[in-house]
Parts: structure tokens; C-alpha cells; sequence
């Protein structure tokens, strides 16, 4: 008697009415769960700090100040300031602009890939699927760090301006990132071009295009929209990890994780913690809190994939 | 079956192939090396290292070459701690394994524990509660829950030694050497336990919960079995099953060591051989560690899917 | 005959997102020993959630039974502790399933199923579980017994993995044996192949069956007496040849002329029209009026009741309330 709440495949031509009911009826079960509703909300305040936070910081110009160096938090300075005196409340929030927009990007440019390359090998199959899987597979097995330090190296050799780092640190994150979303785009291709519904398209003798538009794709929005927000906290992490190896984007662009690197001074370290704990928590509370939203948001579009 | 492990091995080593000209010029490109870098040696002595290190050689020739060596079973020999690479590896791989070796176990028995209890208390406090705990685990950045714990366990409380895997200028032999690696150990074990348990649970969690929805559980339950029976004997023999596919991705783990941790803890591992090296620029070291894991990469794809076929009589016939 | 079961106002809600369903909506009947009662019913009319009820295993969180007792031989199933209730079934109470491919433990050897029951109600050590396992899949026709012990389900048939469900369901000596539509999921000569052996346990232990079924030839030939379910509720019991001749409410009258009788070739069965309704929506009604053909208005704004029509039939539908009150 457990009622069983399965997705019908999504149609598109001609039933526009039942899409959006559909896309109503996962918008309210979204908001009856009050686990997800409060990651949301996390996320939403996390963006709002770093992005509008600093509009009301009278620090925001970074002028050097001797005369404040190295301050615990007070009423002054919140979270205290740094050894040249910044303040470290404002410097969060603009790091948080930095580190919350290479995640995004990043994000978007490896499913954009990923999406793409993974439907096209999974549908058309043949040569182009061997020639990206098996690119796919070679990323895959070499390990994803050194991998980044590799890239990481790269960059400081090339003395790429600072100013540039962050883009390239995206790049590299999707480089690192699309094969596993590849394989699983393709994986449900695989299984869509399986189903029923999908046999009925050829039966009706429906383009390639319009095959792979407007019946395949729309299938695996959900999926795609699941995976690319976990996507976007586990980019946030990856980047506060170069970055605080001094391998992604270097100072005096300020991110999370190159905040995190004045803990590697043993002084800062041990006698100053409110220079590197509250970039760390920043990092932990906007990714668990993107991490609690994308698994209700999996459960309101792919209760198949729960895991 | 075996056409199909031929077919599987023929492929491992093709992509292994693939891997090791990409990770070779890779390293290649990046500029600088070990003997530019070094401001002791003269722009003489430079020229004649690189010759003997066949540097100067084009990078296909150079590749070629390493190759060989490799499949000789030479990795090269290291510049910056001149010995071979792989008695290196013997000499640090331990370490990492002994610190993976018992986190690995702590998180797989935590893990199944907390796993199975909140999926039979679906949807109590106790499961919620797991639930945002296991998020906060698969969120935190292991580098700064490394540092924030040595902060608080080591430097402010003095409970735990803060790195290393002894006392620096220790002596201790015996049952007190033992000792001593088992409290330097423990916040990295402490670290890496929580780390690898969010993910873990999780994959219990959800085996069990579909797995109690089956109609054998149904069965168990109606002919009177005793709660813990059905939950530990029937349920979790069930929701263990497919995580047999998970020891062999654990393999680059147990013995490819941790960059991260080791590196915050500086504890003597392979990764913080790797990290110590890749500053200086130690290129034989860098590639044969890379390779190293890509290959336990590889092997552990495999027996993941070997072990899957051995263990579930269902896959075993076919 | 003494009553073995008896239930009494029993009611099984399960509380989903979109509302409170009665899947078992005040149910009474009763079991007398050596007797076979069939409930028959479409899928959802609440005849499953019936047996789960009487074996304690309502899926919770969820389902609830809200109200009413189940006396089985004098005590109260519902008021017992977890403890007691777990040690009657297997033993005095067994059950059946449909789905005999997905009812055995995949990765447990069948042996070991069978024995489990028997170690922990009758307190057999593994040698002697080991050898009365044996003799029970001897007994539910299976050759090759010791094979068939050390073997997994998978490599056994649908039948014969049925064969083996009931061989640990009979293993401890039952009372009482549920048979939740267990031929439904077989073919046909295997069918008749298991309800001989249940018929021919019963005979043997003297045992009863509560025998849950659509299927009204299965019904035909197992029953003594039947229950019709619709929509959680009682709505026709009786004794079995007084219900296939005189069947009074027109929903087993549907039943009935929609199954195909033999030598007599129509040129179209007959089919019931309209659906079940749904359960979230019902309002104080007969549930069955906007598919019956002899509905009338007092049929739309409230329930009838199931009343004696003599002949040891009840019914519960407004034709025969009227024709009471008018005699």
C-alpha cells in the first residue's frame, strides 16, 4: 500500500499543462521539506553576504593600516584583522564573491560539457561515443589532485597575471569534472533510448534532433539539475584546496581557501585563529548547506536515483 | 568469462598506456625542474646533469625511454633524494597504509552501524540527525577540519600530538614506540574517519532502506524472526552485497595515501612525499607516484568487478 | 465448529501526503477452525492490508491499525506485546505471499530459510532443523531434497520456489495459514498443483486458511466461506454455494457474470463498468453506487450497512434495507 511517487517520463508537445503541474507539484514538495528549505535559505544568505554584504563595509577599499594590525575581533572589527591590518569580516565576504563565483562557473561549464558530450555518446553511440568515453576513462583513472596540482604548476609557471587565475582555476575544475558527468548522462541516455516511449519516437519516425530534443533531453533535466548543484559544492572545495596550497587563485585575489593559508604560519596558526577559522567555516556551511538542498531537490526530481 | 577479463585487461592496459604518455608530458611541460631550480650548481655542472638525466633529449624520446625502464620495472631514481624511486615507495607506502589501513576499517564498521539504524528508524529524529550529520561529514574541507582540530585537540588542549609519528628526538623502542605512533596517529585517523564516513553512511543508509522494502524482509518478519535477526542476517547481508564493489575503489586509497592529511599532519607517507616533492620539482618521483595510483586505479576497477561476480549468487552463474 | 479468529471492527488507516487512507474500514468476520475463508475483492479493496493486520506487519511508519480486536484462539492479537506477537508467527500464525520469486532471501541458502523458523519456535538444534527441512521439501513435492537445500532461489522455479514458501510456512504447525493470492504470480497447472497441497495440509493438520484471492474459480474451489471486499469494506459474506447461487449485492453479481464460464461462449464477457474510487475521496456513500446499475438516490448520501439476508448471507446495499422495511 506504500504509494509510490515515480516520475513519468516528461512529454513535451502538447502538454504543457500537465509539464507545469508537474514542475507546481515538485515545487510544493520542495517546500514541505523543511531540511532543504533550510539549506536553501543558507545558500541564499551565503550569496547575499558575499555579493551585497561588502555594500555596507567601511572597509571594503583593503587600505593597508598599520595602526590596526593583526586586531582580535571586536566591536570594531567583527572578526578582527589581518597583518596588514584589513579587516577580515569584509575580506570574507569578498573572498566568498571570488570562491562562490568559481564554483558557479566552474559548475556550469562541466555539465555544460559533460551534458553534452555524455548525450551525444550515449545517443548517437559508435565512433563518437568510443572517442569520448574513452577520453572520459583516461581522466577518470588518473587521480584528480595531482592532476589539479599539475595544472596548478602550470599556471604559476606560465606567470599567468593574477587577475586571470581564477578563470583558469575554473577551466581546470571542469577539465577535471565533466567525465564523470559524461558517463552519467550517457548511462541514462542508454536507458531512455531503451524505454517505451522512446520506441514509439522511432516508430513514428521522428528526426534525430527532434528525438534527442525534445523527448531525451528533457528526461534528464532532472538529473542534470540535481547533479550540478552537489556539482557547484564540490567545485567550492576543490578551489579552497588549490588555493590554499598556493596552486589556484593566489593572493591578492582573495578566495576561502588562500585566506586558509595563513594558518601555514605558525604564529597565525596557533595565536590568531580569526584569520583563517571563519573563511573555513564559510566554506563548510555554504557547501553543506548546497549539499542538504540538492539531495531534497533530488528527491523532488529523481526519486529514482536516491541514494 | 575469460574472453571477458582478456578483453578487460587488454583495455586496463591501453588506457594505462594512455595515461602514462599524458601524466608524462604533463610533467614534461611544466616548466622548470629539479636541476634549474637548484642555485648550488653551476650553469656547467647544470648542462652535464641534464645530460646524464637525458633532459635535453626530446620529450617522445624521453618518454620512450622511461617507459622502458618501467616496464622493466624501473621507475627512475629520484634527483632530489638521490635513490630509486620505487625503494622509496617502500620505504613511505607503510606508513600511509597503516593510516589508511585503520581508518578505512573504523569508517566501513561505523559506517554499516549507523547505516543500518537509521534506516530501520526511517524518518525518526535519530535518522534526521544522521542525515545533516552525514552532509556536514561530506561537506567539511579535510584541510581545514585538519587544522581546526590540531587547534583545538593539540595546541590549545595539548590532548594529542599535533604531527609527525613520533616525537621529534624520540627514543622509544618497544611497547612505548607502539604507543607513541598510536596517539601520533590518532587525530589523522580521527580526520580521515570523518571524512570518508559521510559518503559511506549515506550508500548504507540507502542500500538498507531499499533493501528493507523487499518482499524477503516481508517473509523473515512472518515467520517470526527476532527484529535484529532480520535486520543483521537477512537486511544487511542484502545491502553489503553491492558495497563489495567498494573495496576496490578503496584500494588507490589504502596504499596511494593522502595528499591532504598527510601534508596537514605531516605524517611520513607517500603523500607527503609527493607533496614534498612536487615543490622541488622531482620529476621521476612525481610521475612514478601518479602512475603508481593510476594503477591501483585501474586493478581496483577491476576486482571491484571480479569480487561483485564472486559474491552475489545471482551474477555468479551468468 | 469453534471460532479460531475472530475480528471484530477492525480498521487499518494509512496516512499518506495527500491524506488518510482506509485501506480496512470496520471489518468483522470470522475463522472457525478447519475452515477455509476466502476474501475476495479487486487489488487495492484492502484484503492484503486485512492479513497484515492479523499478522502485526501494517507497514509503519505509514499504516496503523486504528481500531477494533482480532481474537485468535481467546487473546487479542492487538493487544499483545511485540515479543509474544513475534513468537506466534511462524508458528501459530503463517502466511503466504504472492511473489514466491521475490519472497525468498537472494543471498541466503534455501535450507537455511526453512530451518529458521523451526530453530526459533520449536528450539530444533541445526541438525535436527536440518533434517525436518529436508523432510518438508519432500513433503511439498520436490525431489532431490538435499540439492534442493543447499541451492539458492534463483535457481529454482516460480512453483517450486512457491512449494517452498509453503513448506516453511506449514513447517511449525500452524492454526492458522494466510495464503495471500499464492497462485496468482504461477502458471496455470502449477496453480492447481498448490492449492491441491494446501487443500490436502489442511485436510492432515486440520489447520484453517484464510485464502486472499481475485480469482473466483480459485475461490469456487477452496472456499467454505467468502468475504467480498470493496473499497475496505465488507460489502457480501456467505457461505460458498449459497454466495455463487444467490449472490445479492451487485458487485459479487458483476464478479460473477465476469468470469468465463466454461461451454457457455459469449460474444463478449462481461465486465464491471467504471473504476474503483478513489480512496482519498470518499464521501458517505455506498462506495460502489456510480458503477452499479441499480443505484438509487439514497445510495449517494449514505452508507448501508451489512445486514443478515437469511441463509447465513449478509450484504451490505441499500436494495435490501428497502425490502426489509417494506415486508
Amino acid at each position: 500500500m506504500a504509494v509510490n511517487s515515480s516520475l513519468a517520463p516528461v512529454r513535451r508537445a502538447g502538454a504543457a499543462s500537465g509539464r507545469s503541474s508537474l514542475f507546481r507539484q515538485s515545487v510544493r514538495r520542495l517546500l514541505h521539506n523543511k531540511l532543504a528549505m533550510s539549506g536553501f535559505v543558507v545558500v541564499l544568505f551565503m550569496f547575499a553576504l558575499c555579493f551585497v554584504g561588502p555594500l555596507f563595509s567601511p572597509y571594503t577599499d583593503n587600505k593597508i593600516n598599520m595602526a590596526m594590525m593583526n586586531k582580535a575581533p571586536g566591536l570594531k572589527h567583527w572578526l578582527g584583522t589581518d597583518a596588514l591590518g584589513r579587516d577580515i569580516l569584509t575580506r570574507v565576504m569578498q573572498a566568498g564573491r571570488i570562491s562562490l563565483t568559481v564554483g558557479l562557473a566552474s559548475m556550469v561549464l562541466s555539465v555544460f560539457i559533460g551534458a553534452l558530450l555524455g548525450a551525444v555518446a550515449g545517443y548517437y553511440r559508435g565512433v563518437a561515443d568510443q572517442i569520448i568515453m574513452r577520453v572520459a576513462d583516461l581522466l577518470l583513472t588518473i587521480p584528480g589532485l595531482p592532476l589539479l596540482f599539475i595544472f596548478g604548476a602550470l599556471l604559476s609557471e606560465w606567470k599567468i597575471p593574477t587577475d586571470y587565475r581564477m578563470y583558469i582555476v575554473m577551466l581546470m575544475l571542469s577539465i577535471v569534472n565533466w567525465p564523470g558527468m559524461a558517463r552519467m548522462v550517457r548511462g541514462q541516455m542508454l536507458s531512455l533510448r531503451e524505454r517505451e516511449f522512446m520506441q514509439a519516437a522511432v516508430v513514428l519516425g521522428l528526426r534525430d534532433r527532434r528525438k534527442l530534443f525534445n523527448h531525451l533531453l528533457p528526461n534528464i533535466i532532472p538529473l542534470l539539475i540535481v547533479m550540478a548543484t552537489l556539482n557547484i559544492g564540490g567545485a567550492i572545495l576543490s578551489e579552497s584546496v588549490l588555493s590554499f596550497f598556493g596552486l589556484g587563485v593566489m593572493p591578492p585575489t582573495p578566495t576561502w581557501g588562500n585566506m586558509i593559508d595563513a594558518a601555514n604560519n605558525m604564529i597565525d596558526f596557533q595565536q590568531r585563529p580569526w584569520l583563517w577559522i571563519p573563511p573555513g567555516l564559510s566554506i563548510f556551511a555554504t557547501v553543506i548547506a548546497i549539499n542538504i538542498f540538492g539531495d531534497g531537490l533530488r528527491d523532488v526530481l529523481d526519486p529514482k536515483q536516491k541514494r | 568469462m575469460s574472453t571477458y577479463l582478456t578483453k578487460r585487461l587488454l583495455y586496463m592496459i591501453i588506457i594505462l598506456f594512455g595515461a602514462s604518455l599524458l601524466i608524462f608530458c604533463l610533467y614534461a611541460s611544466t616548466p622548470g625542474d629539479f636541476i634549474t631550480g637548484n642555485i648550488k650548481l653551476t650553469a656547467e655542472r647544470k648542462a652535464e646533469l641534464r645530460e646524464i638525466y637525458g633532459l635535453n633529449k626530446p620529450v617522445l624520446e624521453r618518454y620512450g625511454l622511461w617507459m622502458k625502464n618501467a616496464l622493466h620495472g624501473d621507475f627512475g631514481y629520484s634527483l632530489a633524494q638521490q635513490k630509486p624511486v620505487l625503494q622509496l615507495f617502500n620505504d613511505y607506502i607503510w606508513n600511509s597504509f597503516l593510516l589508511a589501513a585503520v581508518s578505512t576499517f573504523l569508517t566501513w564498521v561505523i559506517a554499516v552501524i549507523i547505516g543500518v539504524v537509521s534506516a530501520y528508524k526511517q524518518y525518526s529524529w535519530f535518522d534526521t540527525l544522521v542525515m545533516v550529520a552525514i552532509f556536514a561529514a561530506m561537506s567539511l574541507p579535510s584541510f581545514f577540519i585538519g587544522l581546526f582540530l590540531i587547534k583545538i585537540l593539540a595546541v590549545d588542549l595539548k590532548w594529542l600530538p599535533p604531527g609527525g609519528i613520533i616525537t621529534t628526538g624520540s627514543n622509544a623502542t618497544g611497547w612505548e614506540y607502539i604507543k607513541e605512533v598510536v596517539r601520533h596517529m590518532a587525530l589523522p585517523v580521527i580526520v580521515m574517519t570523518l571524512l570518508g564516513l559521510g559518503s559511506l553512511t549515506r550508500y548504507f543508509r540507502s542500500n538498507m532502506i531499499d533493501v528493507l522494502r523487499q518482499d524477503y524482509i516481508r517473509t523473515a518478519r512472518a515467520k517470526g524472526l527476532r527484529e535484529r535477526k532480520v535486520l543483521f542476517t537477512h537486511a544487511l547481508r542484502n545491502a553489503l552485497l553491492p558495497a563489495i564493489t567498494l573495496v576496490g575503489f578503496e584500494l588507490p586509497a589504502l596504499f596511494g595515501g593522502s595528499l591532504i592529511i598527510e601534508k596537514i599532519f605531516n605524517w611520513p607517507g607517500i603523500g607527503q612525499l609527493y607533496m614534498q616533492s612536487f615543490g622541488l620539482r622531482d620529476y621521476p618521483l612525481l610521475m612514478g607516484f601518479t602512475m603508481f595510483i593510476a594503477i591501483l586505479t585501474v586493478i581496483g576497477t577491476l576486482l571491484s568487478d571480479l569480487l561483485y561476480r564472486i559474491a552475489d549468487p545471482r551474477v555468479r552463474l551468468q | 465448529m469453534n471460532n479460531l479468529m475472530r475480528i471484530d471492527g477492525l480498521s487499518t488507516h494509512f496516512f499518506t501526503e495527500d491524506g488518510e487512507v482506509k485501506a480496512v474500514d470496520d471489518v468483522s468476520f470470522r475463522v472457525r477452525e478447519g475452515e477455509t475463508v476466502c476474501i475476495v475483492g479487486e487489488s487495492g479493496c484492502g484484503k492484503s492490508v486485512t492479513a497484515m493486520s492479523i499478522m502485526g506487519l501494517v507497514e509503519s511508519p505509514g499504516g496503523k491499525v486504528t481500531s477494533g480486536s482480532i481474537e485468535f484462539q481467546g487473546e487479542d492479537l492487538l493487544q499483545l506485546d511485540k515479543h509474544t506477537l513475534r513468537s506466534m508467527r511462524g508458528h501459530e500464525l503463517a502466511m503466504i505471499f504472492q511473489e514466491p520469486m521475490s519472497s525468498l532471501n537472494p543471498v541466503i541458502k534455501i535450507g537455511e530459510q526453512i530451518m529458521e523458523p523451526l530453530r526459533v519456535h520449536l528450539k530444533l538444534n541445526k541438525k535436527e532443523a536440518r533434517a525436518k527441512a529436508i523432510e518438508l521439501i519432500s513433503q511439498v513435492g520436490i525431489s532431490r531434497p538435499e540439492q534442493i537445500a543447499d541451492s539458492y532461489p534463483h535457481e529454482l522455479s516460480g512453483g517450486m520456489l512457491q512449494r517452498i514458501m509453503i513448506a516453511i510456512a506449514i513447517s511449525c504447525g500452524p492454526k492458522l495459514l494466510i495464503a495471500d493470492e499464492p497462485t496468482t504470480a504461477l502458471d496455470v497447472t502449477i496453480q492447481a498443483q498448490i492449492l491441491d497441497m494446501l487443500r490436502q495440509f489442511k485436510a492432515d493438520s486440520g489447520m484453517s486458511i484464510l485464502l486472499i484471492t481475485h480469482d473466483l474459480g480459485v475461490v469456487a474451489e477452496m472456499a467454505d466461506y467468502v468475504i467480498v471486499m470493496y473499497s475496505g469494506k465488507i460489502v457480501e459474506e456467505g457461505e460458498v454455494v449459497e454466495l455463487f447461487s444467490n449472490p445479492k449485492h451487485p458487485y459479487t453479481r458483476g464478479l460473477l457474470k465476469s468470469k468465463p464460464v466454461i461451454n457457455q461462449r459469449q460474444e463478449e464477457l462481461y465486465s464491471i463498468p467504471g473504476q474503483v474510487p478513489n480512496p482519498l475521496e470518499l464521501a458517505p456513500s455506498c462506495y460502489f453506487h456510480d458503477r452499479c446499475e441499480h443505484c438509487m438516490p439514497v445510495c449517494r448520501s449514505k452508507q448501508p450497512v451489512l445486514q443478515d439476508v437469511g441463509n447465513g448471507q449478509k450484504v451490505s446495499c441499500w436494495l435490501y434495507e428497502e425490502a426489509l422495511i417494506h415486508a
